[in-house]
């Protein structure tokens, strides 16, 4: 008996000398996943809303673009590409997507631009100023409609005031609405007044956050107001620059109200800007199929900008 | 010198923006022969206008309705984006990260892409004609749930810590703690909300058919379809009846929103 004992032990591995001096928890597997628990509760209704109102109808919309449908939304037919065949070959979807690049290009520079002027004069320390930038942020309190009401009126032909003041100018009048190319543009500058209110708060909180010594040294070194322009504010900006061009460029894609009070798409589809045309298609012509296909090309544009910007722009942004 | 080229520049800015609103306003109070006659103040100012759009469209009706929308969305989408903040703020569990990127990504969904299987959904759900179609949509929003989440980090982990000592459940520490601290994020986000809501044209235009519900900015669209032949002068007394909440919202937040804003936007 002796002798057994004195054999060798075998040897403890460590699983076993942890489970040998663990104390055992207090903690129950209830008190374990009280965070999981919280988090779920607290994250219940954002996942479900955005479940009910992102996810799902992104993937529906996927799901229709390959159907034909009845005037109710339900799917009929499996069509394949079909939709998007269609899509391709129609002329009218091609002019809509001619004219969306050619609305963006002509909104988004301009109203980075006007926005960061205004910003720049704002953003000096004079009495008074409040009053200015109260001004020059008002149109963010203005609605797509109310706006667009009051552009229509001042585009009127006959009554409206600026063929009036063009009048008093001695220059003839601008059929801005009825032209196919003015109404573009008519829409553009309805559209890049509206943006502004927006940029101009945003881009004058960007400025206000660059710290004061940068300019004072630099005025220490006798730089000029153009050369701290270029040298300090635009790269101590470029964070929020790009900010601004980014979400300018997804509102871009997304302007309806303006087209649907100024012209109805018109005149002949020179105004008929892609949300409008899924509008149309969808809902006055009741073809969701096709419509569908569009609202998916025009998530993959968006999605594919929005990460060519990050990509490329990115770079270029200067970060404290 | 310096200083007067400056206020020359601004004044003339700001009367090329705010012209238009200046016009509407002014033009409101027009008589119809001062429309005609391409005037830029009236000559003769009257309320008749607003009396009259009072009697043609039940705009007060839509201003209601536009109030109501425009509240219940934000009160709705600070509660349903600070509580989903305050779990990316403080409550870690493994897995945050994925659920973090879940939220960034409705970000790249343009929600006009959505907005087809979105109007079935609503009918199909009887929502048509229903305040709920108007609000409960837009209550959970990425872009609140950054902001908040921005702030809610900055309170001090001591502050955490007091609290838990101190034996406070999660949700006692959210409201008595969390909220009271952020509470300028709160107002940014709100005002935020209440004028995009407020503003909102393509979705009401989707889920309202009659009048029971329908906001004032569709009602300003029926309004000028239907007397802009004839009443100018009306539709732009409508107009500065639509714009005047927003605009006073704006006046008293500015500063506010661009602070907030500026500080979600960048960090």
């Amino acid at each position: 008996m002796k002798q057994a004992e004195e054999l060798p032990r075998r040897v403890e591995t460590v699983d076993e000398a942890v489970k040998r001096y663990r104390i055992p928890s207090s903690r129950s597997f209830w008190q374990k996943t009280v965070n999981y628990r919280t988090a779920l509760l607290y994250l219940l209704p954002s996942l479900l809303l955005f479940g009910v109102f992102m996810f799902y109808p992104m993937f529906y919309s996927l799901y229709l673009s390959f159907f034909f449908t009845d005037a109710q939304g339900d799917p009929t037919t499996f069509v394949g590409f079909e939709n998007y065949a269609y899509l391709w070959e129609s002329a009218s979807f091609r002019r809509s997507v001619l004219v969306t690049i050619i609305f963006v290009l002509l909104t988004v520079p301009a109203s980075v631009i006007l926005a960061l002027f205004l910003a720049l004069l704002a953003n000096e320390k004079l009495r008074g100023i409040g009053w200015y930038r109260t001004i020059f942020a008002s149109t963010l309190g203005m609605s797509v409609a109310a706006s667009a009401v009051i552009w229509l009126f001042m585009f009127h032909p006959t009554t409206g005031v600026l063929n009036a003041a063009l009048q008093a100018l001695q220059l003839p009048a601008v059929s801005w609405l009825q032209d196919s190319t003015m109404a573009l543009i008519s829409i553009s500058i309805t559209t890049i007044w509206m943006n502004t209110g927006f940029s101009f708060l945003i881009l004058l909180g960007g400025l206000q956050n660059i710290d004061e010594h940068l300019y004072e040294s630099a005025r220490i070194d006798g730089a000029g107001y153009f050369y701290q322009l270029r040298r300090i504010t635009v790269p101590m900006l470029s964070p929020t620059l790009f900010f601004i061009i980014t979400i300018t460029f997804i509102n871009a894609f997304q302007s309806f109200g303006q087209v649907d009070i100024l012209t109805g798409g018109g005149p002949a589809e020179a105004t008929n800007l892609i949300i409008y045309s899924i509008y149309r298609e969808a809902f006055i012509y009741y073809q969701f199929g096709p419509a569908s296909a569009m609202a998916i090309v025009l998530f993959a544009a968006v999605l594919l900008l929005t990460l060519l910007q990050f990509k490329f722009g990115e770079r270029k942004v200067h970060y404290q | 010198m310096r200083k007067s080229l400056l206020y020359t520049l601004l004044t003339i800015s700001a009367l090329v923006m705010f012209f238009p609103i200046l016009y509407a306003f002014s033009v409101s109070f027009m008589t119809s022969e001062d429309i005609a006659n391409r005037q830029i103040v009236p000559t003769n100012p009257t309320l008749a206008n607003y009396y009259d759009v009072l009697q043609s469209v039940p705009i007060l009706h839509y201003l209601m309705n536009s109030f109501i929308v425009a509240s219940t969305a934000t009160l709705g989408m600070l509660i349903v984006s600070s509580l989903a903040a305050f779990i990316f703020a403080f409550i870690p569990f493994r897995g945050r990260q994925a659920v973090f990127l879940l939220f960034i990504s409705t970000l790249l969904i343009p929600w006009e892409a959505t907005m087809i299987p979105n109007f079935l959904t609503i009918q199909s759900l009887g929502w048509m004609n229903n305040y709920l179609a108007l609000t409960v949509p837009f209550f959970a929003l990425a872009f609140g749930t950054f902001l908040l989440r921005q702030h809610f980090k900055t309170v001090p982990m001591e502050l955490y810590e007091a609290s838990r000592v101190e034996g406070l459940s999660h949700f006692q520490f959210f409201y008595k703690v969390v909220v009271p601290y952020a509470k300028t994020s709160f107002v940014t986000l709100g005002i935020f909300g209440f004028l995009t809501t407020w503003n909102m044209y393509l979705w009401p235009l989707l889920v309202t058919t009659n009048d029971t519900v329908r906001t004032v900015q569709i009602g300003l669209r029926r309004l000028q379809a239907d007397e802009v032949a004839t009443n100018w002068g009306l539709v732009m007394a409508g107009v500065i009846l639509v714009i005047v909440p927003t605009l006073i919202l704006l006046a008293a937040g500015q500063k506010q929103l661009q602070k907030g804003l500026t500080k979600g936007a960048v960090k």
